[in-house]
C-alpha cells in the first residue's frame, strides 16, 4: 500500500505556493521565481483500476460542480465526455489482445494531464489566464479566460471545454487548492484501490517501476509508464498494461506533442500575423492621408431610411 | 448463512476483510467484489501487491472484478454447483488434498448411516408430493457409546470421504462444460491455480455475495466452495476463510440480531408450535457431542436462551413460568420470510404491513403480484429515510408504474427515519466487526430515529392493553423496557442490553463465596452466562461489546502488530472479539502452525496463543479438542448431516427457469426441495418462448435503490439498460443504445441496449446459450431517469433452505423496439 496522505489539520492554513510560484504565464511573462518546488504527480494505474467511478464522484463534489443526469448511449461511459463540469471521466474499452485472444476491459481516468509543456498555455493568447508553477501543475484562471478555445486547440489531449455559462475554459486542476495545504488530489483520496496515487514525481515513478515489475510478472511484457517525452513529460501520469499501444486505451496518444499549428502560430505566425496588422494600420493611415476622411452622403442616409422601414 | 453453519458451526464470514490481503489466490466467484464492494475490494489489490497472489473471476458475465483478475473463466448462471463439484473432482483425483488437514478437522473419517444414498439425482427420503426429504437417513453411523463410529484411515466404504468421492466423480472436466458452458482449457486451468492452494504455505480465499446466495439452491452453491476450502485447509487460516460479502453495511447485524421470521438473536430458532414448553423445545437442541472430548458449543443453548428471555421480560420471566417460554411466538410454517409474507397479502390473509428500511416493490420478484398484493392491504406503513417506491406503489407513473390509483384501497402511512449518517449506532460488517458510529449530520424535517418510532408504537400499544385489555397481553405489557426515556430508547443502551448484565450477584463457580459479578454490571462475554435467570442477554453473541471497560464498538486502534491484518483492537468482532473464525485450525494436530510465515494461533505448550483470540477454550489440549467448536463433532462437515433441506451433499439442479434441461436428472426441475406457491407454478417460462438466460446484478455507481436519489450518482448512471453480447445482438438487429423490450413469462419492460464483447454465447449441452444482463437500480422516484428494475421479470420462487429469491437465473426474450417519441 502506498503511504496514505495523513488527515488535514482542521485549522486554517496557508498554502504552500501561489504566483510566486509561477513558471510560465499564458501571453505574458513572469519573473523567475526565487525558489523550486519539488514537482508533484498523479500516477493512474490502469491495471488496478475496477472503474467505479468514485474519482468522478469526488470530482464534482469537491469542486462543488454537478453533471446533468443524461442518458445510457450503450456503453458505461457516463457522461459520455469531458465537459466544463465533469473534468474527469471513465473511459472503457474492451479490447480483444490479438496474441492471446483473450478479451481486456481497459478503463482509463481520463482528465487533464498537466503537461511539462503545456499546449493549452502556449496557445492562449490571454494574458494570465492559464499558468504553470513550478511543482508542475498547470492551472486555468477564469477571471482572466476569454472563452476563445485556442486551449482546446493547444492540447494534445482534448482536454478543456468551455462552459456556456460564463463563457470560460474548464479542466482538472489536479487540486491545486488541496495540493498548497498538503493534501492529494480529491480522485486520489477516494480511490479505493490505490489506482489514483499521488506524490512527488520522483516518487511517483518509484512506484510505478514496482508496479510495472509485477505486470511484467503477470505476463504484461510491454507493461510500462506513460509520461510522454514529445510534452517534456507529465505530471499525471499512467501504468499502462501495454505501454507499447496507447491508443488502445480510448485513443490515448502514441506520442503527443504540441501542434505544430499553435507552434508555428505562437511563433512564426505570430510575428507574421502582428506584421499583417501592422501593414494594415499603415495602410488605413495612407488612405487617411491621401484620400481623407469617409463621409456619409445624403443619398446614403435617404436609403438607408427607406430600408429600415421595410423590415420593420 | 444458511449453508455454513451446517459446515461450519456459524453462519458467518469467517476472516475478515482486512485478513484478504494474506491470500496467494482470490477466487471470485458468485459475486463481484470490485463492482458492489470497491472498497473492500482493496484488499484483493493489496494481496495481489503484496504477495503477487492471483485474482481469478467465474462468472456469467466479464465483470468489472474480471477486469482486473488474471484469469477470466465463463459460467452458465445456476450451474455453480457443477462447477464447484468438479473441482472437488480435480482435487481429488490429481491428489491436490491437505490430507493433514481433512483428516484431522473434517468428518472425512466418520462413518454415514447404511440406508443414505443418492440417484437419479435424488437423495434417499425424498417425499415429491410434499417437495421434501424425510432426512431420518442423512445421519451418522452411531456406536455403543453414544458417539459417531469412525474409520481415520478413510478406508471404510461408508466414510464420508469415500461416498464423497464417489458423489463427486460423474463431475468430470466434459461434464462440466457442457453443464456450464465454461470452456474445458479454462476450466482446467482454474483447477490447476486452485490445486496449488492444497499446499499447506498457499492459500485461496473465496469472496462471493448475492451471485450465490440468490438462487433457489444458494446454500448449496456456498456448501459446494465450503467443502473445496475444507479439503484445501484453507478454513481458519489467514488468507483463507468462506467470505460471505455482504451486501449492506449491516446485514450481518440483521441475522446476527434474527431479523428473520424464524429466529431469535444469536441464531437461536423460534420455536415451533410442536414444542409446546420449555423442556420439549430445549430436548432438541441439546447438541450432545458426537466425539469424545468435543466443545459443542450450542450444549450452552439454554444460558443464552433464558438470558436472552431475562433481556426481553426482565423479572417477569421466572423460572416457575419457564422464563416466560409461552410469551414467545410458535412457527405453524417453517418461516413467514417475505415470499410468504406476500402471498398471504396476495390471497388476502394478511392485511396490513409495515416495511422497514425495504423497498419491497422493487426488491421482490414479480413485480406485477407484488402490487396486487399491496393493493389487497388494509394499511401499509413505510419507515424509511427516502421516498421509496413501495411508499407509492399505488401513484400512477405511466408505464414505469401501470396502476390505477382509484381502484386501491390501501392506506399508506410513511414514518420518515434518520438515515446512517444521522443517528448513533454500530453496524456490523461482513467480517462481523460492529463497529460504532456517530451522527454526522441533523435529520431533515420530522424524520426520528426508528428506536424512536419503535418505542412510541410499544408505548402506545401498551397504554392500549392496559386500557381495553386483550388475548395475551402479558408479552406487551411486561416488556422489560428499562430506558431513561421510555419513549426514545439510547443506542448505548440497547447496545448494553444486548452485551448482556448480572441480574442478581453471581458467585464465582470455583469459590462460591466469593462474589465474580456484581448485580448490575455489564457482563464481560457470553461466557459468564447462566440458564438459571441470574444473567440476561439480548444477544449472546454480542455479549463483550459493551462491558464494565466500556463500549468496545467504539475502539479505534490501527495498531496491527506483525501487519497480520487482524486489527484487534480496532472495533469489536463477534463472537469475543475473534477475528478470525475457527482458527485453531490455522496449526496442524499438534498446534504447530501449518504455514510458519502466516501463523495466527499456536500451542506454545501450555495454552493457545498468537495474533488472534482462540475460538477454543484457551487450555484445549491440541489433538483432543477440535477446532469447529459449535459442532457436536468438533471437525467441520463435509458430509452436513440434515442440516439442509435438500441434501447433505450438493448436487447439480437446473434454475427453475433454465435454458437446458438437468442432463443429470431431466425430469426434475429447479430444485426438488424447493417450496413452491401453487399460484407461481403456472408462471414459470420455458425456453421455447423465452430462450435468453438472464441475471440480475448491481452496478458500482449505485446503492440500491438509494442513490438514484443522489444528484451525483444519478448523473454517473443514469438510466436503466440491459446487457446483452454482440453475437445476440446481431442476430436480433439490435444496435448499442437502442431500444429493447425485455419480456418473461411475468411481465416485460423496456431498456437501454448496451451491446458487449463482456457477455459471449456459451455453448450448453451443445445448444447455444445467450444471456441477457439486467441491472437494478431504477424505479420511478429519485433524480435518476424513471426505468424499470429485473424484478418486474424474475420468478417468485426462493433457495429451499431460506427462501432467497432465485434472482440470479431466469429466461427472459428480447426484441429491439422503437424508442418513446421524445
Amino acid at each position: 500500500m502506498f503511504p496514505p496522505i495523513p488527515n488535514p489539520d482542521v485549522s486554517v492554513q496557508k498554502p504552500g505556493f501561489g504566483t510566486q510560484d509561477l513558471v510560465r504565464r499564458s501571453a505574458s511573462t513572469v519573473p523567475v521565481p526565487t525558489r523550486q518546488l519539488t514537482p508533484v504527480a498523479k500516477l493512474i494505474d490502469v491495471s488496478k483500476c475496477i472503474g467505479c467511478k468514485a474519482c468522478q464522484a469526488a470530482c464534482l463534489e469537491w469542486n462543488d460542480l454537478r453533471e446533468k443526469v443524461g442518458e445510457n448511449r450503450g456503453s458505461y461511459d457516463n457522461p459520455e465526455d469531458l465537459t466544463p463540469d465533469s473534468l474527469t471521466v471513465m473511459r472503457f474499452t474492451e479490447w480483444i489482445n490479438p496474441e492471446t485472444d483473450t478479451l481486456e476491459w481497459l478503463i482509463r481516468k481520463d482528465g487533464c494531464m498537466h503537461c511539462a509543456e503545456p499546449g493549452c498555455l502556449e496557445a492562449c493568447p490571454a494574458p494570465g489566464a492559464i499558468v504553470q508553477y513550478s511543482n508542475g501543475i498547470v492551472d486555468f484562471i477564469h477571471e482572466n479566460c476569454i472563452g476563445c478555445g485556442y486551449c482546446i486547440k493547444g492540447c494534445p489531449f482534448n482536454i478543456p471545454r468551455i462552459s456556456r455559462v460564463d463563457n470560460t475554459a474548464y479542466k482538472c486542476t489536479l487540486c491545486s487548492d488541496r495540493v498548497a495545504v498538503g493534501q492529494g488530489p480529491a480522485c486520489q483520496k477516494a480511490c479505493p484501490t490505490q489506482a489514483i496515487v499521488f506524490g512527488t514525481k520522483d516518487e511517483m515513478k518509484a512506484w510505478a517501476d514496482a508496479r510495472i515489475k509485477d505486470l511484467k510478472a503477470r505476463g504484461f511484457d510491454k507493461a510500462g509508464l506513460y509520461d510522454p517525452p514529445g510534452v517534456s513529460g507529465t505530471h499525471v501520469m499512467y501504468v499502462l498494461h501495454h505501454a507499447d499501444k496507447p491508443h488502445i486505451y480510448a485513443s490515448l496518444p502514441d506520442n503527443p506533442r504540441i501542434s505544430p499549428l499553435v507552434k508555428a502560430w505562437k511563433g512564426a505566425g505570430k510575428y507574421a500575423g502582428l506584421g499583417v496588422i501592422a501593414l494594415s494600420v499603415v495602410a488605413g493611415a495612407l488612405h487617411y492621408l491621401t484620400q481623407g476622411p469617409n463621409r456619409v452622403t445624403k443619398k446614403d442616409e435617404e436609403e438607408a431610411e427607406q430600408l429600415a422601414e421595410k423590415q420593420s | 448463512m444458511a449453508s455454513l453453519a451446517p459446515t461450519f458451526g456459524r453462519g458467518a464470514m469467517t476472516n475478515s476483510w482486512t485478513d484478504i490481503k494474506n491470500t496467494d489466490l482470490v477466487v471470485i466467484m458468485g459475486g463481484n467484489a470490485a463492482e458492489a464492494h470497491p472498497c473492500g475490494f482493496k484488499w484483493v489489490t493489496e494481496a495481489k501487491h503484496n504477495r503477487g497472489a492471483k485474482l481469478v473471476v467465474v462468472d456469467p458475465r466479464f465483470t468489472r472484478s474480471a477486469s482486473v483478475a488474471d484469469l477470466y473463466c465463463p459460467i452458465r448462471q445456476g450451474t455453480d454447483i457443477a462447477y464447484l463439484l468438479g473441482v472437488i473432482n480435480y482435487c481429488i483425483q490429481n491428489d491436490k488434498v491437505q490430507w493433514d488437514y481433512v483428516r484431522s478437522f473434517t468428518n472425512a473419517g466418520l462413518l454415514v448411516d447404511e440406508r443414505f444414498g443418492y440417484s437419479d439425482g435424488l437423495f434417499t427420503g425424498y417425499d415429491e408430493e410434499k417437495r421434501d426429504y424425510d432426512r431420518t437417513s442423512w445421519d451418522y453411523q452411531m456406536g455403543q457409546d453414544g458417539f459417531a463410529l469412525v474409520d481415520d484411515t478413510l478406508q471404510h466404504p461408508r466414510c464420508v470421504w469415500n461416498l464423497l468421492k464417489q458423489h463427486v466423480s460423474i463431475y468430470t472436466p466434459e461434464l462440466v462444460e457442457r453443464i456450464c458452458g465454461s470452456p474445458k482449457d479454462k476450466f482446467l486451468k482454474v483447477c490447476e491455480m486452485i490445486g496449488e492452494c492444497s499446499s499447506k504455505s498457499r492459500t485461496m480465499t473465496s469472496m462471493y455475495a448475492l451471485g450465490w446466495t440468490q438462487h433457489s439452491k444458494g446454500a448449496q452453491n456456498i456448501r459446494a466452495m465450503a467443502m473445496l476450502q475444507l479439503i484445501l485447509g484453507n478454513i481458519g487460516v489467514r488468507g483463507g476463510g468462506m467470505n460471505a460479502l455482504r451486501g449492506h453495511s449491516n446485514i450481518q447485524g440483521l441475522t446476527d440480531i434474527g431479523l428473520m421470521s424464524n429466529l431469535m438473536p444469536g441464531y437461536l430458532t423460534i420455536p415451533t408450535e410442536r414444542e409446546t414448553n420449555l423442556d420439549e423445545y430445549m430436548s432438541t437442541r441439546g447438541f450432545k457431542p458426537l466425539r469424545p472430548g468435543q466443545m459443542s458449543y450450542w450444549q450452552n443453548y439454554k444460558k443464552f436462551f433464558v438470558s436472552f428471555q431475562k433481556a426481553m421480560w426482565g423479572d417477569a420471566a421466572t423460572a416457575e413460568n419457564s422464563f416466560a417460554y409461552d410469551w414467545l411466538p410458535k412457527l405453524d410454517v417453517p418461516s413467514y420470510d417475505i415470499l410468504r409474507a406476500f402471498e398471504l397479502m396476495y390471497m388476502g390473509r394478511m392485511n396490513g404491513y409495515f416495511c422497514q428500511g425495504f423497498n419491497a416493490l422493487l426488491s421482490f420478484p414479480n413485480r406485477r403480484k407484488i402490487t396486487e398484493a399491496l393493493s389487497k392491504l388494509k394499511f401499509l406503513v413505510i419507515m424509511d429515510p427516502l421516498q421509496t417506491e413501495t411508499a407509492r406503489f399505488w401513484e400512477n407513473h405511466g408505464e414505469h408504474n401501470d396502476v390505477n390509483a382509484s381502484a386501491i384501497q390501501t392506506e399508506v402511512f410513511e414514518l420518515p427515519t434518520t438515515c446512517f449518517a444521522e443517528d448513533e449506532g454500530s453496524l456490523t460488517n461482513s467480517g462481523r466487526w460492529l463497529q460504532w458510529h456517530w451522527p454526522g449530520g441533523t435529520p431533515p424535517g420530522e424524520a426520528k430515529t426508528d428506536n424512536w418510532i419503535m418505542a412510541q408504537l410499544h408505548l402506545r400499544l401498551k397504554a392500549l392493553y392496559e386500557k381495553e385489555g386483550g388475548p395475551l397481553a402479558d408479552p406487551i405489557l411486561k416488556l422489560d423496557w428499562r430506558y431513561k426515556d421510555p419513549g426514545h430508547p439510547a443506542a448505548d443502551e440497547l447496545a448494553k442490553e444486548l452485551n448482556g448484565y448480572a441480574v442478581t450477584d453471581l458467585a464465582d463457580p470455583a469459590d462460591p463465596a466469593k462474589i465474580q459479578i456484581e448485580r448490575g454490571k455489564q457482563l464481560p462475554g457470553f461466557a459468564a452466562l447462566r440458564d438459571d435467570g441470574s444473567t440476561a442477554c439480548g444477544c449472546w453473541i454480542y455479549s463483550g461489546c459493551f462491558t464494565e471497560a466500556g463500549n468496545q464498538m467504539a475502539r479505534r486502534d490501527t495498531r496491527d502488530p506483525d501487519d497480520t491484518g487482524a486489527f484487534g483492537g480496532w472495533a469489536w468482532a463477534w463472537p469475543a472479539n475473534r477475528r478470525i473464525l475457527y482458527n485453531r485450525a490455522s496449526s496442524d494436530l499438534e498446534g504447530k502452525p501449518w504455514d510458519e510465515s502466516r501463523k495466527l494461533l499456536w500451542w506454545d505448550g501450555s495454552k493457545w496463543t498468537g495474533y488472534d483470540i482462540p475460538d477454543i477454550a484457551p487450555n484445549a489440549q491440541p489433538g483432543q479438542v477440535m477446532p469447529f467448536i459449535m459442532n457436536a463433532e468438533g471437525s467441520a462437515r463435509l458430509f452436513a448431516l440434515r442440516g439442509l433441506r435438500e441434501g447433505p451433499f450438493p448436487a447439480h439442479y437446473e434454475p427453475f427457469e433454465s435454458p437446458i434441461a438437468n442432463v443429470l436428472a431431466p425430469r426434475i426441475r429447479g430444485n426438488p426441495a424447493a417450496r413452491v406457491f401453487k399460484t407461481d407454478v403456472a408462471q414459470f417460462g420455458n425456453p421455447e418462448k423465452f430462450p435468453y438466460a438472464a441475471t440480475s446484478y448491481r452496478l458500482t455507481e449505485h446503492f440500491h435503490f438509494w442513490t438514484k436519489h443522489v444528484q451525483i450518482n444519478a448523473s454517473l448512471q443514469p438510466e436503466f439498460f440491459v446487457e446483452i453480447g454482440e453475437e445476440l445482438a446481431h442476430e436480433k438487429g439490435i444496435k448499442a443504445g437502442g431500444w429493447v423490450r425485455v419480456s418473461s413469462a411475468r411481465g416485460s419492460i423496456r431498456a437501454k441496449a448496451v451491446v458487449t464483447k463482456r457477455i459471449r454465447k456459451l455453448i450448453c449441452d451443445g445448444k447455444p446459450v445467450h444471456i441477457v444482463g439486467i441491472p437494478l437500480h431504477w424505479g420511478f422516484t429519485g433524480e435518476a431517469r424513471e426505468g424499470f428494475g429485473p424484478n418486474s421479470l424474475t420468478p417468485f420462487v426462493g433457495d429451499a433452505n431460506i427462501e432467497t429469491p432465485e434472482y440470479k437465473a431466469f429466461l427472459v426474450d428480447i426484441e429491439p423496439i422503437d424508442g418513446p417519441v421524445a
